[in-house]
């Protein structure tokens, strides 16, 4: 298989049980292979970056979590129950945002409730909730074009808390929000695992933002995508959110991805 | 703020009707042809023929086959061209037809027309489906195929069946292009329900039309001509408030602008 796998930091008997676990998928189009016998674990609870250069298949790995693709072969179980399309036991956060242009902000975020058949009403207390909490407060009637990419995004975010999956599968979201956005989206990323007990998936390209955010770092590499190596940064969730990037461990593993990833970078 | 816009287009649009009735009564004065005459000996004519009632009995006429094809070809248009944009299998067999209808030159297809439907309503009801429907068609089924794909997993990630993806994203999402070809559609429906009682049989205000040509009773032509064009401005601007009172933040502006 040539995948060598190592574990950093972490006693395994202390990683909780996987919600999600993809078993031998790979998916080819045409002659490209995307991804090559792929196995990967996502621990309840946590936050499990997808971390590689570009190309490496990260987001066709979460789309087929998603249900969106099919993989050409292998499986994917969500709390044991195998995946043959979307369900409600997960909800994805777009990079792009996904969010319908001619809707106001409160009918977006009430948007997956709405295609489940929640009455008006119900639907759109939950969505008034869910608005406040990711500080959107007094936006309910706004279009997506008043808002600002960072405003955009908290829309989508709200919309996947509001169906309230057990898994949130998160890609690239914080791509497309300035930086200063990106860092304030960042800690309270950490705030919500700590609060929400979901179980996350987070493509990223971003090394920093994964050590940052993460339980689990899988790093993927390219041609055809496979699992290289899973790190758990040990000491960073106990640490303040402000002190996290000056911890060594934290600018250890860093160093360490980048060594390990700079050779797959053109 | 929005109260100085709206003042300021209403503004422009005074100052651009002056211009062009200014321009019309000038070249009317010279005169530009024997058979072009002034605004206001227009407007004079136009005025007798709404007091005598002879407009609006015409119009009685005209509108007939012009709504029911204008219905025709917006129901049917979107229908097929959704089935279009959503099928390639469909797209495959429909879709050439539409483009040989958009192209053909209407006048030659009328003695074809009228050999098979006869002179009555039918025909007319034809030539105006003929005009308006094809870039219904092409509108919705390209508006319906460029849907962002974005939207379309997203509706699906979050357990929206096929019905509501189609009902509750696609459609909006196409809309303007489905609403600019409303527009398109409509106003080639004007230009065919007249089109058809030149070519067909002179009646309503095509009769009005003719006729008056016939007698050199310009002023009464021109008035004839001037209030089907203001009648088709209306008809398009009523569209526009419809597009805007179902999709507000589509006429607003894209989010990914």
């Amino acid at each position: 298989m040539g995948t060598h796998q190592t574990r950093v930091g972490g006693d395994p008997s202390d990683i909780p049980a996987a919600a999600v676990s993809a078993r031998n998928i790979s998916k080819t189009y045409g002659d490209v292979e995307a991804l090559k016998n792929l196995t990967l674990e996502f621990p309840r609870g946590q936050l499990t970056s997808l971390l590689g250069p570009s190309g490496c298949g990260k987001t066709t790995l979460l789309k087929i979590i998603a249900g969106l693709l099919e993989p050409s072969s292998g499986e994917v179980e969500v709390n044991g129950i195998p995946v043959t399309g979307p369900g409600p036991d997960r909800a994805f956060v777009f990079q792009d945002f996904a969010l319908l242009p001619w809707a106001s902000v409160l009918r977006n975020v009430a948007f997956g409730l709405e295609l489940r058949g929640i009455g008006r009403s119900e639907r759109e207390g939950i969505a008034e909730r869910y608005i406040r909490n990711v500080g959107l407060a007094g936006f309910e009637k706004s279009f997506p074009h008043e808002l600002s990419g960072g405003m955009r995004q908290r829309v989508g975010l709200a919309r996947a808390l509001a169906v309230d999956s057990q898994v949130l599968l998160m890609d690239e979201p914080f791509s497309a929000v300035d930086e200063q956005t990106r860092r304030k989206f960042q800690e309270d990323l950490l705030g919500l695992v700590a609060e929400e007990n979901k179980t996350f998936l987070f493509v990223t390209h971003s090394i920093e933002e994964a050590v940052y955010v993460s339980d689990q770092i899988a790093i993927l590499l390219p041609r055809p995508s496979r699992v290289s190596e899973i790190i758990r940064p040990r000491g960073l969730r106990d640490k303040d959110v402000a002190d996290i990037r000056r911890d060594p461990e934290y600018l250890d593993i860093v160093d360490q991805i980048w060594a390990s990833l700079r050779f797959y970078v053109e | 703020m929005p109260m100085l816009s709206i003042n300021r287009s209403l503004h422009l649009k005074i100052l651009s009707g002056i211009i062009v009735f200014g321009a019309w009564e000038i070249a009317g004065q010279i005169p530009v042809s024997f058979g072009f005459p002034t605004f206001f000996e227009s407007m004079a004519a136009l005025a007798d023929m709404v007091l005598d009632g002879s407009l609006l009995h015409a119009y009685s006429d005209t509108l007939r086959p012009l709504a029911i094809g204008l219905l025709i070809s917006a129901f049917a248009g979107i229908a097929i061209g959704l089935w279009i944009g959503l099928s390639s299998w469909f797209d495959w067999l429909f879709l050439p037809i539409f483009i040989v209808m958009q192209a053909a030159p209407l006048a030659a297809l009328i003695p074809l027309l009228v050999m098979v439907y006869g002179i009555g309503l039918t025909s007319k009801i034809f030539v105006v489906c003929i005009m308006a429907m094809p870039v219904i068609v092409l509108n919705t089924a390209g508006g319906v195929r460029n849907t962002p794909t974005n939207l379309k997993e997203m509706g699906r990630s979050f357990l929206g069946t096929e019905k509501d993806i189609i009902l509750k994203v696609i459609i909006p999402s196409a809309s303007p292009i489905i609403f600019s070809g409303l527009r398109l559609g409509a106003s080639a429906g004007f230009i065919g329900a007249i089109l058809s009682e030149l070519k067909i049989t002179p009646t309503g205000v095509g009769d009005i039309i003719t006729y008056s040509r016939s007698i050199a009773d310009y002023p009464s032509m021109y008035a004839a001509i001037f209030s089907i064009i203001v009648l088709a401005v209306v008809f398009l601007n009523l569209l526009e408030r419809l597009e805007k009172l179902l999709f507000e933040g589509n006429v607003r502006g894209y989010a990914s602008d």
